[in-house]
């Protein structure tokens, strides 16, 4: 069980002394303040957290923090971090990982990781691209994007991870983007908080092979094309707040305020897991935002980590009498002594 | 009974074959323990179909194993059975041109039907024909005969064929002059819950133990004298479990609950299920979503201060090769158990092989040396696997330990060692918040790291698979620092004291015959043979194979020859040729098959050039 009731401290001790090196304008960068920042809130001692990544520009990001931390390799992060937390589950133990290698190289581990509900806080960095390697493009770039290996257009369909891990039976599913960096600092927080697998997926901006890619969803005009969900508050967006999600039959749809009822927009509710099944599809398609903030949190699924323990400690008070001398000599035993039996008896050599 | 001679041997083998229905594991299981329990020295090879279930009655559905019995000390299963129990004809079939001329062949009369003989694909009657002409075929009504001796006892007819397997019992209790009341004892135990079982199987089995000494079927029985066997507790196991009770050991005597991360694959599948019976030991399995992340979920118990164990089997090792790189890079301790199958890719998951070697030794990126041993018998996979994981921890380094599939799932009577016996692993933490840590500081005799782990007060560092500074751990793109850390890595493995190797014979000679792993006892057998016949011919087995023995480039030297056989094509000939500047011959053997102490002495005459 991670712990919640700390001190919170000051975020800038979460900076390690190691120079950064992301391009300027990196998105990144927002990332890390955001998550020093929920660090900060959570008040964890600095050396009871630990934070595992894989391969990629995101990656680097464990050398920057003031905690134990572990670069390691390509897509293995989450499964690095899985037996770093059964090892120590009083440990706090963060994954940041890119959308390379979350949802190409390390989509195994990454599914696997949500559907077991691991207590790691997870955060999937996503700026649609392969920055490391020079931009070529990765399973969350756009059909029709032009990339180092795709220059006449990407031909296959993006992959959402929000979507995926609702499908999976995730527990803490949330969204924010890099420039947005209050509400990456609270669903940081609260996924950090949450007693199971959180799944915090971050636009980032790469300035150099991707500019611009997420703006619309963080820039000026991020109110018109995504909608933050507040459980128990209406799902309202837009500049002016003209727009909202209203359903349509089981589908969500966009549209203004002015044309509906009250009564028929929708409140979001993160306990609805159909709910957050919708909101982690939208997709900007036919006018729909994309859900922002905490679109799901079941509190109540019991951790893997936690389940491991219990399972461990039952054992434990069942075979408490258990001895290694007796597992060893336990099945079927014989003693070679002196006395040797034979057909016609015993007799001693 | 004055008439039965008694045939003084020094090593009677035993095969058994039959459908899975045919209770002749149990049969051999209890001859085995039996004959243990007489003091003979026992050995067993177990022969599974690769089909789960193949049908009954056919060649494809037979499985047997095969033990070897000995008044001397035997190091393998024994090449031809001088006696095949054989339950029906696809058993004969499957076997009898495995038997040693003159041998005997025992085997049920009663399932010899039109349609027995027809499945089991002979066009007549194997013991009429010609087919089994030289062997003392010793057909026996079992079936009837079980029926007959169990005619009081209440139970179906059905079930009363279910203790059949009981009346062979008997009989070979009685040709292999083993003491029938130990058996008596065992059938009151394990079926004391069941009256009518134990009753039934009771009555068997006696009957079966009266039939040999009764008619006049059998002219003479065996005589095996007792082995010189040390004494002690002793059970029969196999390495697989022998490896799994070997992780339980080596984190009591160090203190460090184990994190073995696995995926299910055979034929090392066994060490994984046994170990998750051990939670109480402090193992903590987690069977993972596939072989890479085995060896993460392994890694990160390791980072997190505990022993991370892995364990698999060839294209499994191939899979765990890039973080087993990182363990190298990160310098942690980190066990990996490698239970060797036929190759290349999916290969021959169930037969043995050992040619894994070169891939342990070499197949990753970059220069990246390990440590690695190999186990040689059943039993031996204990010592091991805990030596394994002792050097791990002494040298915080990843370790492969070679195992194959002929030892990992053969099994052989091992003597229990008491917890006081075993050697204290002693595990280093740095938890002084106000050390001055550097991660990649090292032991100057060790060159061992010091080790400080997440939790540890006020040390929070940060490490990874990039080359480090030599001595801080950060990044490090410097030429000559690379060339450092390289040299660094080579001088630790290279430096790990291994115990010197033991000669079997003569320090010096014509020939040095080197076994490795499961080699071992084929080789150990055939060595003691011919220096029997006077042959200038000495063995050394080795245990350690990176680093190899301080001895072992001198102890070759003083021979003429050198021969390594290897289920390979000849993958330690290799390592020993670049390694010592000698010419080896090889005998490579890849059928899936252990080796045979003849072929090994076959081999050594032609060496020889006899």
């Amino acid at each position: 069980m991670t712990t919640n009731n700390n001190t919170p401290m000051d975020k800038n001790a979460f900076a390690s002394p190691a120079e950064v090196k992301w391009c300027p304008g990196c998105g990144d960068y927002a990332v890390m303040a955001s998550t020093r920042a929920a660090m900060a809130n959570r008040g964890v001692p600095r050396d009871e957290v630990a934070i595992v990544s894989g391969i990629g520009c995101s990656s680097r990001f464990p050398y920057y923090m003031e905690t134990y931390g572990f670069h390691t390799i390509h897509g293995r992060a989450a499964a690095i971090a899985s037996g770093l937390k059964v090892g120590n589950p009083a440990l706090d133990v963060w994954v940041i990982s890119g959308d390379g290698d979350s949802t190409a190289i390390g989509g195994n581990h990454f599914i696997h990781a949500v559907r077991r509900n691991i207590n790691l806080n997870y955060v999937l960095i996503n700026n649609k691209i392969y920055g490391l390697t020079k931009g070529q493009y990765s399973p969350t770039s756009e059909l029709g994007q032009l990339t180092k290996t795709t220059p006449y257009g990407v031909v296959d369909y993006p992959m959402q991870p929000l979507k995926v891990a609702m499908g999976l039976g995730g527990t803490f599913i949330a969204r924010s983007a890099d420039k947005d960096i209050k509400l990456s600092e609270e669903i940081l927080t609260r996924g950090a908080n949450h007693n199971g697998f959180s799944l915090c997926e971050i636009y980032s901006n790469c300035v150099i092979f991707n500019e611009g890619a997420t703006d619309h969803l963080s820039g000026k005009d991020k109110a018109e094309y995504s909608v933050v969900c507040r459980h128990g508050e209406k799902l309202i967006f837009g500049k002016d707040k003209q727009l909202c999600i209203v359903q349509d039959g089981i589908r969500l749809k966009a549209a203004k305020v002015s044309d509906v009822s009250e009564s028929d927009i929708v409140v979001h509710d993160e306990r609805n897991a159909e709910l957050a099944y919708l909101l982690s599809a939208m997709n900007n398609a036919d006018g729909q935002p994309v859900a922002f903030g905490v679109l799901y949190c079941d509190p109540d699924k019991k951790s893997y980590d936690d389940m491991v323990y219990e399972q461990v400690n039952d054992v434990k008070a069942k075979k408490s009498g258990e001895s290694l001398d007796d597992l060893l000599s336990s099945g079927n035993t014989w003693t070679v002594s002196s006395t040797i039996c034979t057909s016609t008896g015993c007799k001693t050599m | 009974m004055s008439q039965v001679k008694e045939k003084d041997v020094d090593q009677v083998v035993i095969k058994f074959t039959g459908d899975s229905g045919d209770g002749m594991q149990l049969v051999g299981n209890q001859l085995t323990a039996l004959s243990a329990l007489s003091g003979n020295d026992v050995n067993s090879l177990p022969d599974y179909p690769s089909e789960i279930r193949a049908p009954a009655g056919t060649v494809a559905g037979i499985s047997g194993f095969q033990i070897a019995l000995g008044s001397k000390k035997i190091h393998t299963a024994g090449d031809y059975p001088d006696v095949l129990v054989a339950m029906n004809p696809a058993a004969v079939k499957h076997s009898y041109h495995f038997v040693a001329k003159g041998g005997m062949i025992i085997t049920d009369s009663d399932t010899y039907t039109e349609k027995a003989l027809e499945k089991a694909g002979f066009t007549s009657d194997p013991r009429e024909d010609g087919t089994l002409a030289g062997y003392d075929v010793k057909a026996i009504p079992f079936t009837t005969l079980t029926r007959e001796a169990l005619k009081d006892v209440d139970m179906p007819a059905k079930d009363k064929d279910r203790s059949k397997n009981f009346f062979v019992l008997g009989v070979l209790c009685w040709l292999f002059n083993k003491n029938p009341d130990e058996v008596i004892n065992f059938i009151h135990t394990k079926f004391g819950k069941l009256p009518v079982v134990m009753q039934a199987n009771d009555a068997a089995f006696k009957a079966g133990f009266n039939y040999g000494e009764t008619t006049v079927m059998f002219q003479s029985r065996y005589k095996l004298n007792a082995a010189s066997i040390e004494p002690g507790l002793y059970r029969n196991i196999t390495g697989n479990e022998a490896a799994a009770l070997g992780i339980a050991a080596a984190s009591k005597k160090s203190g460090l609950p184990i994190v073995f991360g696995s995926y299910p694959i055979t034929p090392s599948t066994e060490i994984f299920q046994e170990g998750s019976k051990l939670k109480n030991f402090d193992v903590i399995t987690m069977q993972m979503e596939d072989e890479i992340a085995g060896i993460c979920a392994a890694i990160g118990g390791s980072l997190s201060g505990k022993l991370g164990v892995t364990n698999t089997s060839g294209p499994g090792l191939a899979l765990k090769g890039e973080a087993l790189g990182m363990a190298v890079m990160m310098e942690i301790p980190l066990v990996v158990i490698d239970v060797q199958r036929g190759g290349p890719s999916t290969g021959l998951p169930t037969k043995t092989e050992q040619s894994d070697l070169l891939q342990a030794m070499y197949g990753r990126n970059g220069d990246s040396p390990l440590p690695i041993l190999a186990a040689s018998t059943p039993d031996d996979c204990f010592d091991a696997t805990f030596e394994a994981c002792s050097i791990a921890l002494k040298y915080m380094t990843p370790v492969v330990l070679l195992t194959d599939g002929y030892i990992g799932q053969g099994s052989c009577p091992w003597k229990v060692p008491k917890e006081s016996e075993l050697p204290d692993i002693p595990v280093k933490f740095i938890d002084d918040p106000d050390y001055d840590y550097k991660p990649y500081r090292r032991d100057s005799k060790t060159l061992a790291r010091e080790w400080a782990i997440p939790g540890a007060k006020n040390l929070q560092h940060r490490i990874g698979s990039l080359e480090k500074d030599a001595l801080t751990g950060a990044v490090s793109h410097v030429p000559q620092n690379h060339q450092v850390m390289t040299d660094t890595r080579m001088a630790k493995v290279a430096n790990i004291e291994v115990p010197d190797c033991e000669i079997n014979g003569a320090d010096s000679g014509d020939l040095l015959v080197i076994s490795w792993g499961g080699t071992f006892g084929a080789v150990k057998g055939a060595v003691d043979r011919v220096m029997a016949e006077g042959k200038s011919v000495s063995s050394i087995n080795l245990r350690w194979i990176n680093p190899m023995p301080k001895n072992l480039g001198k102890a070759i030297s003083r021979f003429k020859k050198v021969l390594i056989p290897e289920l390979n094509t000849g993958q330690l000939a290799t390592l020993i040729r670049s390694r010592y500047l000698v010419d080896v011959e090889t005998l490579s053997k890849v059928k899936g098959d252990p080796f045979r102490e003849y072929e090994v002495v076959d081999k050594i005459k032609e060496v020889l050039g006899e």
